[in-house]
């Protein structure tokens, strides 16, 4: 996204039919690039590009065996049954609560932690703690979710080994529809936090020390310093990350969400991408769920387009 | 600067400092000990586990669990399909990568605009779960190992990082020279752009090792013979679906004695699971933090 202005200044500098001749030596000298970009272009066209013009079953009544071109068009026939099927409202609601509710809590968490662990002075003693936060990053999601299943476990569980120690009653977490968001966003904070943090450790590392010293000078306290010197230095790098964030707010996770979904608690855990599976795989309603589909990535678009339209407004950042 | 730094610390500091180091060690140990007891539990008597008596060390220490484990074929014989997908996907997208970010690093390559733009398109617009299954349906590649290593390779994320990093490495004058001296670009790029790049190469084999590893959904859609699964369908079966291989207790009498085994062997397996990965730990990090650190620069 960075390459754009200057160099489309260039080549419209250049642009008159003498030089033009001189593209064409410099596209001739290079012809090897082209083969070398050759794989990768047909490899989208075919995977990426080609499943764009398959989205057209969304208005389609599409069955196998006349094609994608051959099916029939029902215009917004499959929008309209979406919409008021007696599910939608609870799908939207679980959807956007579900994300609403991840980013609520799990967008600032690495921030604070990158802002603490940067004003750890021991330097053996950040490197362990790095090397342990980091490391739920890489745990599958099947192993998270297999972990949640051992440790929640209602007779054999840690957690409620933990309750009943306490005289409580053992909870059954996996199997209750109330506890399935705030078990997706405290696992999720669990996994991710620490490896989120690398990127504003590294904002932190750009915050030029003088402002620092100079403050200190000044006799702010460490708290004062977090304050006014640490947070506005890594405030666009936050805004770029929650504007971005902001953008995928409609394509949460599926898979830990598929993974942790029982009929048990269906209620909160049906959410657009896995009712898209759902629809889609397990009952081969293709046009169905692609439709739900394409009105999911539609919103998408809309959303990252005017999250970075308020933030360019706002604050002068933005991704383009 | 150093007299600043050394200066006592004011009462204010003093208690921040005791409050951060506190909420942070808590916070490490919130982390740390789950992954230590699936640890300490898969080496334990079931019986213990279920009665909550196992805190920081294995307690009616056995290695029952993981005797099951290993007498098990669909565990291996998901490991080895794991391993073969990792690396063949990784080969092919590797490379791929590789070749493609090499061109649109090059300023002098006419087109780069148009093709960048080909390729980051792809980041908004997707065609979707539905008509990318349908397409690999209608080539014939459902159930077989080009359904999971092929329509994923090259990703634009890995695209962009790669070609930051060949931007920012190889330097102009370094071409310049070696065409006068009748290189060509071919033989530019693997005799100068890839060893230079060793780096990033790194990098990339891990995030796909690792993304290949962990990864199941690409297998579940797509596959649909239980000898073909990788390591990760067969662990959502044991751990998500609670089913435990009956093979894997023909000894095992009682209900609820079947229940403790079904416990000990779900700890186990995390562990034999994740063993590959906690082996290249070091690596993981090291790389895994370089390539976050590249794909920040830019994009």
């Amino acid at each position: 996204m960075s390459l754009t202005t200057k160099e489309l200044s260039n080549t419209r500098l250049e642009g008159n039919s003498k030089i033009k001749s001189k593209t064409w030596i410099q596209i001739k000298r290079n012809y090897e690039l082209y083969l070398f970009l050759l794989p990768v272009v047909l490899l989208y066209l075919v995977f990426r590009y080609y499943p764009m013009y398959g989205v057209q079953i969304a208005f389609k009544d599409f069955t196998p065996s006349k094609g994608i071109w051959g099916s029939e068009w029902v215009a917004l026939e499959h929008f309209i049954r979406f919409f008021e099927s007696y599910n939608f409202w609870a799908i939207i609601k679980n959807t956007l609560s579900l994300s609403f509710l991840s980013l609520l809590f799990g967008f600032p968490t690495p921030i604070i932690v990158a802002l603490m662990l940067n004003q750890i002075t021991a330097k053996r003693y950040k490197k362990f703690v790095q090397t342990v936060i980091y490391a739920p990053h890489f745990i599958s999601v099947v192993v998270l979710v297999g972990m949640l299943n051992v440790f929640l476990s209602p007779n054999s569980g840690m957690v409620n080994h933990i309750i009943t120690l306490f005289g409580g009653e053992p909870i059954l977490f996996m199997a209750d529809s109330g506890w399935f968001r705030p078990l997706y966003i405290l696992s999720g904070i669990w996994q991710e936090t620490g490896f989120a943090t690398i990127i504003y450790l590294a904002a932190l590392a750009g915050v030029s020390p003088e402002l620092h010293e100079a403050a200190i000078m000044d006799g702010a306290s460490k708290w004062k310093r977090i304050l006014n010197v640490d947070i506005p230095g890594i405030l666009p790098t936050i805004i770029i990350l929650l504007v971005l964030a902001l953008g995928n707010i409609m394509s949460v996770g599926f898979e830990k969400a598929f993974l942790m979904q029982s009929d048990l608690n269906y209620d909160t855990s049906n959410i657009l991408p896995t009712y898209v599976y759902e629809q889609g795989i397990q009952k081969a309603q293709y046009s169905f769920s692609a439709a739900i589909g394409l009105f999911n990535s539609v919103i998408n678009i809309i959303l990252l387009f005017v999250v970075n339209r308020v933030a360019k407004k706002l604050t002068e950042t933005s991704l383009w | 600067m150093k007299s600043l730094l050394f200066k006592r610390k004011s009462k204010s500091d003093f208690l921040f400092d005791l409050f951060n180091y506190s909420i942070l060690t808590i916070g490490m140990l919130l982390i740390l000990y789950p992954l230590f007891f699936v640890l300490i539990a898969s080496f334990s008597d079931p019986n213990y586990i279920y009665s909550g008596d196992v805190w920081l060390f294995p307690k009616g220490f056995t290695v029952d669990g993981y005797q099951r484990i290993f007498n098990d074929a669909s565990i291996w014989i998901g490991y080895g399909n794991s391993m073969l997908y990792a690396t063949l996907g990784t080969l092919i997208s590797v490379s791929f990568t590789l070749l493609a970010a090499y061109p649109l690093s090059r300023k002098d390559f006419v087109g780069r605009n148009l093709f960048m733009w080909f390729f980051m398109l792809t980041m908004f617009f997707s065609g979707g779960l539905i008509p990318t299954y349908l397409l690999i349906k209608d080539l014939g590649m459902i159930n077989t190992i080009w359904a999971l290593v092929v329509p994923g390779a090259a990703g634009v994320f890995n695209i962009i990082i790669v070609r930051t990093f060949f931007q920012s490495t190889i330097p102009d004058e370094m071409r310049e020279a070696a065409f006068i001296d009748g290189s060509t670009n071919t033989n530019f790029f693997f005799q100068f752009v890839i060893p230079l790049s060793k780096p990033i190469i790194a990098v990339m084999v891990l995030f796909h090792v690792v993304g290949f590893w962990n990864g199941f959904f690409d297998a579940l859609i797509y596959l649909n013979e239980e000898v073909k699964y990788p390591l990760q369908l067969v662990l959502r079966n044991i751990l998500v679906q609670n089913q435990v291989n009956s093979n894997m207790m023909v000894d095992v009498e009682s209900y609820a004695a079947k229940l403790r085994v079904t416990e000990l062997i779900k700890y186990g397996v995390i562990i034999v699971a994740s063993l590959p990965l906690l082996i290249l730990y070091p690596f993981l990090q090291r790389y895994f933090v370089k390539g976050v650190m590249i794909g920040s620069i830019k994009g």
